[in-house]
């Protein structure tokens, strides 16, 4: 951070916005109570209107609480490539602002604007002209928090919401934070709320007042950080470029699961969805990591070094099987498997060629696989043993 | 039980011994070292039902008698004795060991609980120790080290008469050494598969002196080395090796000779900007073999090295460790490299003279690495 220079960071947050975008496509329904979501049994909420959070509805929430909660609430399925589309328009309009965009999510980024006040005018009205052209151009509502940190800017937005703007500036940050609960803080979930409460601390302005030493003898090095937040101190950087560190995918268990071939076959799926996306993104995976829940909720994780970097599902499953393998039998069911790729290394050093020709033909069958799928839609094509699996999500009573 | 023996003689006894006890050992018992004293001659026995090791060492023996002691602590201790006449004996359940003005006491575990050493299996033949020794160095080069395939982290032993030959690969570079010896009946065609972490164990500890006498099992199950007063036994890896022998070439029109030591230095040199995993390439052209590694973007070096090259010219690429280790594993003036064609694998074999034969007695494949802008 540059010294003695005052920063001016916007946080940029979409208002429910899977939901807007739904809403784009069907104006009719606009003040209704909406949920964005697959209606099964164990899924989630992606997003819901205002109009469904004033009962309680919060995205991340088990559909099936949602639906208590909004027994009339709309439930539109999501459609992924819409909002991949529209974040790509937003993060368009971000980045006519300022090269430096820090994109969160789909849906959310920091700006740094300093360099841009003087252009553009004060981060107040910068922040008004990003709004205004989210509305006219994409007819989507969104909320800024304008601060000196990232942090302080993240909370702001918050505060703003919804379709609205909050400047907190350096004077008035440590009045505003320490009116907050510690939940508001970013990197505070419910396990380090537990702790803190456990401690008597629920407020901002009580953690403040909270001896360094004793916080990080709880949490570690979070306790320290924390202890920073509260009194307003961040100086992290936008960082235009997230380098992907990992790639993975989880899959939850509609029924938790007893069967070790389903168990394999959601292995191989993954691996798959892994693969590919390595190799779209021209990544090899150095490491392999097995992820596995239990009905319990207890998680145990697993990794190990390829022999050779590779981003080939046929790899990926090997490696992943051998992890299973060493967790030994099943004690449960289980309710969640992952994969995830790790150390990743770009694929354009070459391929080290096998003695076993069948590695590259699968190499070169996954390549193939890739175009198929660029053409045509998901799931047209896949390994013989999935195909089972496949009709299997719509036919929950099939057997073999 | 009660004898006494030089220092020196106990510690080496007791540490070769420990070294083929398990560190996770499966049954309490098995992390012990059973001693057992007769007429003059004191025996060590390790083992952890994968592996067992047996010596015998010459000692004034007092009293006979056996005893099952920790081998880890007791591998400490005698590490740690003053140079002096050790004494071990026993007085109840306890065990005490003197040597010069230390003395110290330890716990025994009960023999009877302690299981039945496999026997060795009739001698199948004689080695010289130290060929067998340079033969494995050679060969494990290749072999596995990742247990996902437990199959490939074995060496296959391929046995027909008079003639060992050793295989590994860890499927992207294969090793073939061919080692002679005496068989104690002619006509003999058997094979094995031994974990290549148990071969280097007796390249190391058998190796060095003398005759090896190799033993394989009815049935093949187990094999086991005898060398003077120690011998040892391994269960055989289970499972089919891949047929890797047709994977050497037969005819290869291209052949590079280069000095061994040269190009290991240049490897060395080049490959310092080749990161993790990225290749070193290689071109053999007139008279020279040059090596690049890098990327435009990148760092990136060259060097070149003579070559005689017979055939026309190739480029190939490879994992730059794998190029070292294989280089390594010669200790020959020069190496030969054969090709097929490109991006076929790289043979490479033992040459003594720039214009002499090469030896096939030791032969060393690598995959090469495919490059992007390379056609197929």
């Amino acid at each position: 951070m540059t010294q003695g220079k005052v920063r001016a960071i916007l946080h940029i947050d979409m208002d429910a916005y899977f939901v807007s975008v739904e809403l784009l496509t069907r104006p009719e329904l606009k003040g209704k109570q909406i949920i964005v979501g697959h209606p099964g049994e164990r899924s989630v909420v992606l997003s819901a209107s205002y109009e469904c959070r004033a009962l309680g509805v919060k995205s991340a929430m088990p559909m099936s609480i949602a639906m208590r909660m909004a027994p009339h609430a709309i439930v539109i399925e999501p459609s992924q490539g819409l909002y991949s589309m529209y974040s790509a328009k937003i993060m368009e309009i971000f980045r006519e602002v300022t090269p430096l965009v820090e994109q969160l999510s789909v849906d959310e980024a920091f700006l740094d604007v300093t360099g841009s006040i003087r252009r553009l005018g004060p981060p107040e009205k910068i922040g008004q002209m990003i709004r205004a052209r989210l509305r006219s151009e994409l007819g989507l509502p969104a909320s800024v928090g304008i601060a000196a940190s990232k942090f302080v800017a993240k909370v702001a937005s918050t505060g703003a919401k919804p379709d609205g703007m909050l400047v907190i500036r350096p004077e008035q940050t440590l009045a505003y934070l320490h009116t907050l609960p510690v939940g508001a803080l970013w990197g505070v979930g419910a396990k380090t709320e537990t702790v803190l409460r456990e401690m008597g601390v629920t407020t901002v302005a009580q953690l403040a007042q909270t001896p360094q030493n004793t916080l990080s003898r709880r949490l570690g090095a979070t306790g320290v950080h924390l202890h920073n937040l509260a009194w307003g101190l961040d100086d992290r950087e936008v960082e235009t470029e997230r380098e992907e560190k990992s790639i993975g995918a989880e899959e939850t268990f509609a029924i938790d699961l007893w069967d070790e071939d389903e168990l394999r076959r959601e292995i191989l799926h993954l691996a798959h969805r892994v693969g590919a996306r390595l190799r779209a993104a021209g990544k090899v995976a150095g490491v392999v990591a097995l992820k596995l829940r239990y009905a319990d909720f207890s998680t145990f994780s697993r990794s190990r070094t390829l022999p050779v970097p590779s981003n080939g599902a046929t790899e990926l499953v090997a490696a992943a099987e051998g992890l299973l393998e060493k967790l030994g039998p099943r004690p449960q069911a289980v309710r969640l498997v992952g994969i995830r790729a790790e150390k990743l290394g770009d694929a354009g050093g070459g391929m080290q060629l096998s003695i076993d020709p069948r590695e590259e033909h699968w190499r070169q069958t996954e390549v193939t696989m890739d175009l198929i799928r660029s053409r045509f839609p998901a799931g047209a094509l896949r390994p013989a043993s999935l195909l089972d699996h496949g009709q299997k999500e719509k036919k929950p009573e099939q057997g073999s | 039980m009660k004898f006494s023996v030089e220092k020196d003689v106990l510690a080496e006894a007791v540490s070769w011994t420990a070294r083929s006890l398990s560190q996770r050992p499966p049954s309490p018992v098995l992390s012990g070292i059973l001693i057992t004293a007769t007429n003059g001659t004191v025996s060590l026995a390790g083992f952890d039902y994968e592996i067992s090791a047996h010596l015998e060492i010459a000692a004034d023996v007092a009293t006979e008698g056996t005893i099952l002691v920790s081998g880890k602590l007791l591998a400490e201790i005698c590490r740690s004795l003053p140079n002096a006449t050790a004494t071990i004996e026993t007085d109840g359940t306890k065990v005490t060991l003197t040597c010069g003005r230390s003395r110290f006491h330890l716990a025994t575990m009960p023999v009877a609980e302690y299981p039945e050493l496999p026997v060795l299996p009739e001698v199948t033949g004689v080695v010289d120790g130290e060929a067998f020794a340079h033969a494995i160095n050679q060969v494990i080069v290749a072999a596995s080290k990742d247990d996902t395939l437990p199959i490939l982290t074995g060496v296959k032993m391929e046995i027909e008469d008079d003639l060992i030959t050793f295989l590994a690969t860890d499927r992207y570079r294969l090793a073939m050494r061919e080692v002679h010896w005496k068989p104690s009946q002619s006509g003999i065609s058997t094979s094995a598969l031994v974990k290549a972490k148990t071969l280097n164990e007796v390249a190391k500890t058998l190796g060095s002196a003398g005759e090896l006498k190799i033993a394989l099992g009815e049935g093949n199950e187990l094999i086991g080395f005898e060398s003077g007063n120690r011998r040892t036994t391994s269960l055989l890896v289970d499972g089919d090796y891949p047929k890797i022998r047709s994977l050497f070439p037969e005819n290869t029109p291209i052949h590079a000779t280069v000095r061994t030591a040269s190009l290991m230095e240049a490897v060395r040199r080049v490959a310092v900007v080749a990161e993790r995993n990225t290749p070193v390439r290689l071109s053999f052209s007139g008279d020279q073999l040059s090596l690049d590694a890098g990327t435009g973007e990148d760092a990136q070096a060259e060097e070149s090295i003579e070559a005689q090259i017979d055939g026309e010219e190739i480029t190939v690429a490879f994992n730059p460790a794998y190029l070292s280790e294989g280089l390594n594993a010669f200790s020959s003036e020069y190496v030969r490299f054969s090709f097929t064609s490109a991006p076929k694998p790289a043979m490479m074999t033992a040459q003594s003279s720039l214009d002499g034969q090469d030896s096939d007695e030791y032969r060393y494949l690598v995959m090469p690495v495919r490059l992007p802008n390379l056609p197929n």
